[in-house]
Parts: structure tokens; C-alpha cells; sequence
């Protein structure tokens, strides 16, 4: 049976991991090889790698921190952060990246998704969206709301809304659709489940959900409501609220199948 | 010395990183002669099974692989080219395995390509020594060989197909060893101790 996938995401910046983790194995905790190796043994599925770096010296110190995490890693690895053209697929890839993530530049210009699937295989692209509700009327179902593609960590809208751009992507040719609450992004009080449920429903690819665990139970409920394939976290496992190995026995109890530690 | 097939199709660095993992001295090569000379051959590939096909047929190396008489691994594409036919670009393949390649049949619960964890069932030895029914491995395939006699696991995604075939010393994996975590790991340290 095929397993939901648990996703731990990593933000680099100038070639360290951000976010404070606190681990007893690890001695560096900006070390951001050795953080991904601790997830990938402890059971993650995936690992994804963001560049947040402004300076182009940043990008390229991300692409041979991408060459040291993908020699040291042996589950698939998936970097994201400032992709803006083929160019930086190619970089990428040749790095040692199974999947690239683009956000701002496939808004910005839709036919780069295109080309880099044309190029590498739409298995190879992931479109994440950030997207933002506007406030609910009374009695509206969340999913019934608009949803407006933003970009910028969300706070820049775009023209984009979020149902229409996800079909788009797919037609255009992603492999995966990554999508972030903006609404829900940080709260810890979980995600919007039928708003998941309603994108899968007019997808024929994976759906990636992202921003909002609070706990296993949240995390279990996207899976299984909100029939997302896979679920992607930062904080809840960098601050070890969670580990995965308790995320992954809580979701087998509920009859969510995950993959199980060799 | 272990030969790792270079015939232009996608990446082979998480192959290479895989076997110096193992620790595993190996080269990346489209020579025939590196190739056949070589203890152990591999045989990755992602892309398209058409262009495959075509590419170790401009290479001289179709003729090179089914000479082959020492242990081959055909990874994904790798595997496909090695079966009857496929259903990708109505592909004649090299007819190693008894297997043809199918296309997924999309369905509102079933997504195409197949791509995540899943698991093994039906293990045969001695590639897969070790392992236990219900482990894990990652795929990421649009099409998939059929069960035939050479099957030597199986997997189900809508319907059951060959997650790994063997004939004589030819042996193909439809996931990704590579990318397989501990499991793939164990495989491909199988593969190497053959």
C-alpha cells in the first residue's frame, strides 16, 4: 500500500539551517547535513531543503551545501528557494536533487513549469502556492471561500487564485502541488482540511500539505479528511514537540499507513 | 570494478553516491569494452522508455548488455528497457524479462505517476535477503512490467506488478534502490555480494 509521506522542511540560510533546534545527538544544529541525516534516520520520508538567502553568494554556497546533503542522504531530496530558471533546475539537479520546488518565478512566468518538466520530467517539479482566504461571511464553508495566491512569504497577493492556479500548474505540467495556509501558516491550530479535500478532489497529482501542525492529530486529520499525500513540517519537529517516530506510530493507529523503519 | 551504464538518461549522481555509501569502487561509462569487463553492471534511468531504447542503441550497447554474462541491475527505465515491450511509445525493448510495460490506469484514487513509498510483497532470495514482506521502497513510474515468471516481488498500486524481475544473472528493480532509505541500502548491498 502506498504510504503518506512525512516531510520535515529545512531552512538554509548562507549554508546553515535557521530555527533553533535543540537535538541531544546533534552538536550543530545549523549543520544542515548532519540535521538531515538524523531526519532521514529517524524515518522521514523526504527531506526539503529552502534557500532563504538575499545574495546570490548565498545561492551558490546553497548548491554545494545540495551536493553534501544528497551524498549523505539516501531517501529523496527536495530543494527550494529562489529557483527562477531552468539554469537553476539544471544547478540543482546536478547538485544532487531528486525535485526542485518553485513558488514566485512559476507565478511570475507560468511557462517556466513547462519547461523544466519538458527538460527533466514533471516527477522533477513541485509548484508550491502560498494562499491566503478572504474572511468568511456566516455560514460559508472555508473551501467555498476565495483564495488568493500570494506571494512573499504571503504577503504579497497575486492575481492568482488558489484552485484555478493548482489546475493550471498540473495541466502545465508539476508532478506535486505543495500548498501553504497563509491563514494557517504558523498558528499550530492545524489545517484547513476541506480546503485540502476540495484541491485533491480536482487534482490528478500528489498534494503536499504544509503550514499549520500543532500536533499528530492535525497532521493525521490532512492525511486522512483532507486526503493529502504527504504532509510537510518545520517547527513542530525542529523544536522536538514531535518526533517522527511518535508522528508515524500515532498515524498507524489511527490506520493511516506510513512507511515503516527498516 | 562495478559499471555504471551512462547512456544519457537523467541523473546517475544518487547512484553514484548510493555505491560510494557502500563503499564500492565503480566507474560511469558507456565504453562496451569497460562494460563488459566490469564484475557488476548497472543500469539506471529516468525519462522516457522510447528514448532509452534509443539511446544504447546509438551507443552500440544493446548487443553489450545482452552479452553480459556477470550480475546486471536495471534501475526504473533501466528495468523497462529490459522487458518486451512497452506501452510507452509503443516501444519493442530488448526482451531480457518475459514482462511488458503498461501504462497506470488514472482513477480518482488512484494517482499517476505512482510516486512515494510502497511496499514489497512476494520476495524471492537472495536480492532481497533480509527484507521482510511489507518493507518499503520508493517509486516514481508512470508505467509498470507485469507479473510474468521472471517476477521476483511484487507490489500493488491498483493492480499487483512486478516490483522486481530476475532472469539468469540479470536482475531489474521498478523503485529506486538509490533513494530507498535502509532498504534499498540492504538491496543494493544484496546486488553487490552476488
Amino acid at each position: 500500500m502506498l504510504s503518506k509521506r512525512i516531510i520535515p522542511c529545512l531552512d538554509v540560510k548562507d549554508g546553515r539551517t535557521v530555527k533553533g533546534v535543540h537535538f541531544e545527538q546533534l552538536q550543530d544544529v545549523g549543520d544542515a547535513v548532519a540535521l538531515g541525516r538524523h531526519y532521514a534516520r529517524e524515518g522521514a520520508d523526504e527531506l526539503v531543503y529552502l534557500d532563504i538567502s538575499a545574495s546570490q553568494e548565498g545561492r551558490q554556497t546553497f548548491t554545494r551545501l545540495v551536493e553534501r546533503i544528497a551524498d549523505g542522504i539516501h531517501i529523496p531530496l527536495t530543494v527550494g528557494g529562489g529557483i527562477s530558471s531552468i539554469d537553476d533546475a539544471a544547478r540543482l539537479l546536478d547538485a544532487g536533487a531528486d525535485k526542485v520546488s518553485i513558488n514566485s518565478a512559476a507565478l511570475r512566468e507560468p511557462s517556466l513549469i513547462d519547461s523544466i518538466a519538458a527538460r527533466y520530467g514533471s516527477q522533477f517539479v513541485v509548484v508550491a502556492i502560498d494562499a491566503r482566504h478572504t474572511p468568511l461571511a456566516p455560514g460559508e464553508a472555508e473551501e467555498e471561500a476565495h483564495w488568493t495566491v500570494c506571494t512573499h512569504g504571503g504577503t504579497r497577493p497575486t492575481d492568482r487564485e488558489l484552485f484555478s492556479w493548482a489546475v493550471e500548474a498540473e495541466q502545465r505540467g508539476a508532478g506535486e502541488i505543495l500548498f501553504t495556509s497563509m491563514n494557517h501558516d504558523g498558528t499550530h491550530a492545524g489545517y484547513p482540511c476541506s480546503t485540502y479535500r476540495r484541491l485533491t478532489s480536482l487534482l490528478g497529482i500528489p498534494v503536499i500539505a504544509s503550514g499549520g501542525a500543532g500536533c499528530a492529530a492535525h497532521i493525521a486529520d490532512v492525511l486522512a479528511e483532507g486526503h493529502a499525500d504527504a504532509a510537510l513540517a518545520a517547527g513542530i519537529f525542529h523544536y522536538g514537540e514531535l518526533t517522527i517516530p511518535q508522528l508515524k506510530q500515532e498515524l498507524l493507529e489511527r490506520g493511516i499507513p506510513v512507511r515503516r523503519s527498516f | 570494478m562495478i559499471a555504471i551504464v551512462d547512456y544519457k538518461m537523467g541523473n546517475l549522481r544518487s547512484v553514484e553516491n548510493a555505491l560510494r555509501r557502500l563503499g564500492a569502487d565503480f566507474c560511469v561509462t558507456a565504453d562496451p569494452q569497460a562494460i563488459t569487463q566490469a564484475d557488476k553492471v548497472l543500469l539506471p534511468g529516468v525519462g522516457h522508455c522510447g528514448q532509452a531504447m534509443d539511446n544504447l542503441r546509438s551507443a552500440g550497447l544493446i548487443p553489450v548488455i545482452r552479452r553480459l554474462r556477470r550480475p546486471v541491475l536495471g534501475i526504473c527505465v533501466g528495468l523497462q528497457v529490459m522487458c518486451r515491450d512497452s506501452e510507452e511509445g509503443n516501444t519493442e525493448c530488448m526482451g531480457i524479462f518475459d514482462a511488458h510495460v503498461r501504462r497506470f490506469k488514472a482513477a480518482p484514487d488512484l494517482k499517476v505517476p505512482h510516486m512515494g513509498w510502497n511496499t514489497l510483497e512476494n520476495m524471492e532470495k537472495k536480492l532481497f535477503d533480509g527484507l521482510h514482506s511489507g518493507d518499503s521502497v520508493y517509486y516514481v513510474h508512470s508505467y509498470y512490467p507485469s507479473l510474468c515468471p521472471d517476477t521476483i516481488a511484487t507490489t500493488t498500486y491498483g493492480t499487483m506488478f512486478s516490483a522486481a524481475l530476475k532472469y539468469e544473472q540479470f536482475y531489474g528493480t521498478q523503485f529506486h534502490p538509490e533513494k530507498s532509505g535502509d532498504v534499498g541500502e540492504h538491496i543494493l548491498r544484496n546486488f553487490l555480494s552476488l
